[in-house]
């Protein structure tokens, strides 16, 4: 009998394993290729780390486009988690006049197009002194994550029992005490999703950067990456590149893999109320 | 000051810094967009005053204008069905909770987690004829004997960027499906199954019209995501070959910064964005539950 089941599971197994090969292997390949000997790259003779090396000295070099994006990632993480758990507080926990009309706004963000506020962004940003600056950038990153944290902090609150605010009101905590001691690990799930989020939008976000950034030293990671490839002077080095590819891609595989319950929450939320 | 008033501004107080975004850069840009559109705007000159309507009547003219739009049009049906059909048999066959079904989610998981334009650029390797491993392998197995050029034609171009699209988001709205089907009570299948239904008859007459907000959100998601496409096209194709896969995102790119022209830009985002804002009105009047 249990021969016979597992019988019938092969063509299952087969069928499902060559799937996820299909999803696993250009990742593979991207790694490999970023080490293997191909003429026209910085690695011709045997496997090694040229490609990475010639990246490492492009241009303002990788520390820089690294670093550019880092604090990039930082920015929009630190504010976006700020403002959506002030706000989710707010909105789960208090009435005030406009409430439902500021949440209205909010999640309005989702139904406008990012390209279509980049121009106009472009300008405003410029007219403020924020032409070209990264903590312009990041507001704008910011802005795009606000729909979906606010919207997850809010349910993250009112999933949490008010009974467990109003007795540290009681023992004389004011409104802010409550939010910081007893609410924010409450609802430390909520904020994880929401930092993992900002971080992954803020360190891949190609269009923003390519509208609002103009000076090529001051390029994120990707931005950088894309023009690496037409400055290249006749053959085009797609060793270096695929380099580039990897060192973008490990630190969100790597999160992907280590917060992945709570990359899934994300969804769960949107399915609940979708 | 009684305590519900204080208690008021308070939730004021809270909800200062997410009402300070969404107005200065939110409602402020939106108000922009709207006045760019109706002004001789170039991105050196800046505004030079109201021109309205030669910003629309200049973008009309465009002869890339109609093809775009067309491609676009094309491209968010084509990935659409592609991709929400793989991923509503995906979430099926792993739905149930094995340790190898949580491997395999993992693995089609995974490219999501990339950034689109990496993602792009790892393909636009991928494809190469210098390092690209397909063809090679193909030509090992006796598949084929001429190299494929993946981005060479029209058609090669789209079929390449639709499989890249595939590879990358498949695994987001298997789970948007899945967490959908994961919420159907197991009665409602075994009533089904006692009513002698089958397979086929179950999932079309019980499964689907109850995975509908599920399937709602997936659809408005990829059809939004498809028409605002650009990051695939900007690296791995330019638009060629030919023009022929210029979406409607990049003629506002290019109208700003090869053209120079933000007027026509504005012009073209405030159609965009009208155009998108009837398109979800209209997706979420058609999939919303039936009562």
């Amino acid at each position: 009998m249990r021969a016979f089941s597992r019988l019938v599971r092969t063509p299952y197994y087969v069928l499902t394993g060559g799937i996820a090969l299909v999803f696993i292997f250009p990742l593979v390949w991207a790694g490999y290729a970023s080490v293997a000997p191909q003429g026209g790259t910085a690695q011709t003779d045997g496997f090694g780390f040229g490609n990475y090396a010639k990246l490492l000295n492009y241009d303002a070099g990788l520390l820089a486009y690294l670093g550019n994006s880092a604090l990039v990632a930082l920015l929009t993480v630190v504010m976006t988690t700020l403002v959506s758990l002030l706000a989710g507080y707010a909105f789960a926990r208090f009435t005030f006049i406009g409430k439902n009309v500021l949440f209205f706004l909010v999640l309005g963000i989702l139904m406008v197009p990012s390209a279509s506020l980049l121009i106009p962004l472009y300008v405003l940003l410029g007219s403020v002194g924020l032409a070209n600056s990264l903590f312009g950038l990041s507001l704008v990153l910011t802005m795009y994550q606000l729909p979906f944290s606010i919207f997850m902090m809010r349910i993250s609150f009112e999933a949490v029992p008010a009974e467990l605010e109003e007795s540290a009101l009681v023992d004389g905590t004011n409104s802010f005490g409550a939010l910081w001691y007893v609410l924010a690990p409450a609802v430390l799930p909520g904020i994880v999703t929401v930092a993992l989020y900002a971080f992954l939008a803020a360190w891949n976000d190609f269009i923003s950067p390519l509208i609002l950034i103009n000076d090529s030293d001051l390029a994120p990671l990707p931005l950088a990456i894309a023009n690496l490839r037409q400055q290249a002077m006749g053959s085009i080095d797609y060793g270096v590149t695929e380099a580039g590819v990897v060192v973008l891609a490990l630190p969100c595989v790597v999160l992907f893999l280590l917060l992945q319950r709570f990359y899934i929450r994300g969804f769960m939320s949107g399915a609940l109320k979708g | 000051m009684s305590i519900s008033r204080r208690r008021a501004l308070l939730g004021w107080a809270y909800a200062a810094p997410a009402a300070a975004f969404v107005v200065l850069l939110f409602l402020v840009p939106l108000a922009t967009v709207g006045q760019m559109s109706v002004s001789d705007w170039s991105l050196l000159g800046g505004n030079r005053g109201w021109n309205a309507p030669d910003n629309f009547t200049d973008l009309a003219a465009d002869p890339l204008l109609w093809p775009s739009v067309g491609f676009t049009l094309f491209y968010t049906v084509l990935v659409g069905v592609i991709v929400l059909v793989l991923a509503m048999l995906l979430a099926l066959l792993v739905q149930e909770s094995t340790r190898w079904n949580s491997m395999l989610r993992t693995a089609v998981l995974v490219p999501s987690a990339l950034g689109l334009a990496s993602a792009s650029l790892l393909f636009w390797g991928l494809y190469s004829p210098n390092i690209g491993p397909i063809s090679p392998i193909l030509q090992w197995l006796g598949v084929i004997h001429e190299p494929i050029s993946f981005l060479g034609t029209p058609q090669a171009a789209l079929w390449s960027t639709v499989f890249l699209i595939v590879w990358r988001f498949t695994g987001f709205y298997m789970l948007i499906l899945m967490v959908g089907l994961q919420a159907i009570p197991v009665e409602v299948y075994e009533a089904a199954r006692l009513d002698g239904a089958s397979r086929w008859t179950t999932f079309w007459n019980v499964t689907l019209p109850l995975l509908r907000p599920s399937i709602a959100l997936a659809v408005v998601l990829s059809v939004t995501g498809s028409l605002l496409a650009f990051d695939q096209f900007f690296i791995l194709t330019k638009g060629g070959p030919d023009n022929s896969t210029v979406t409607i995102v990049q003629l506002i790119y290019r109208a700003a910064f090869q053209h120079f022209n933000l007027g026509v830009a504005a012009a073209l985002s405030l159609l965009v964005l009208l155009a998108l804002l009837v398109i979800n009105v209209a997706q979420f009047r058609a999939l919303r539950p039936k009562d």
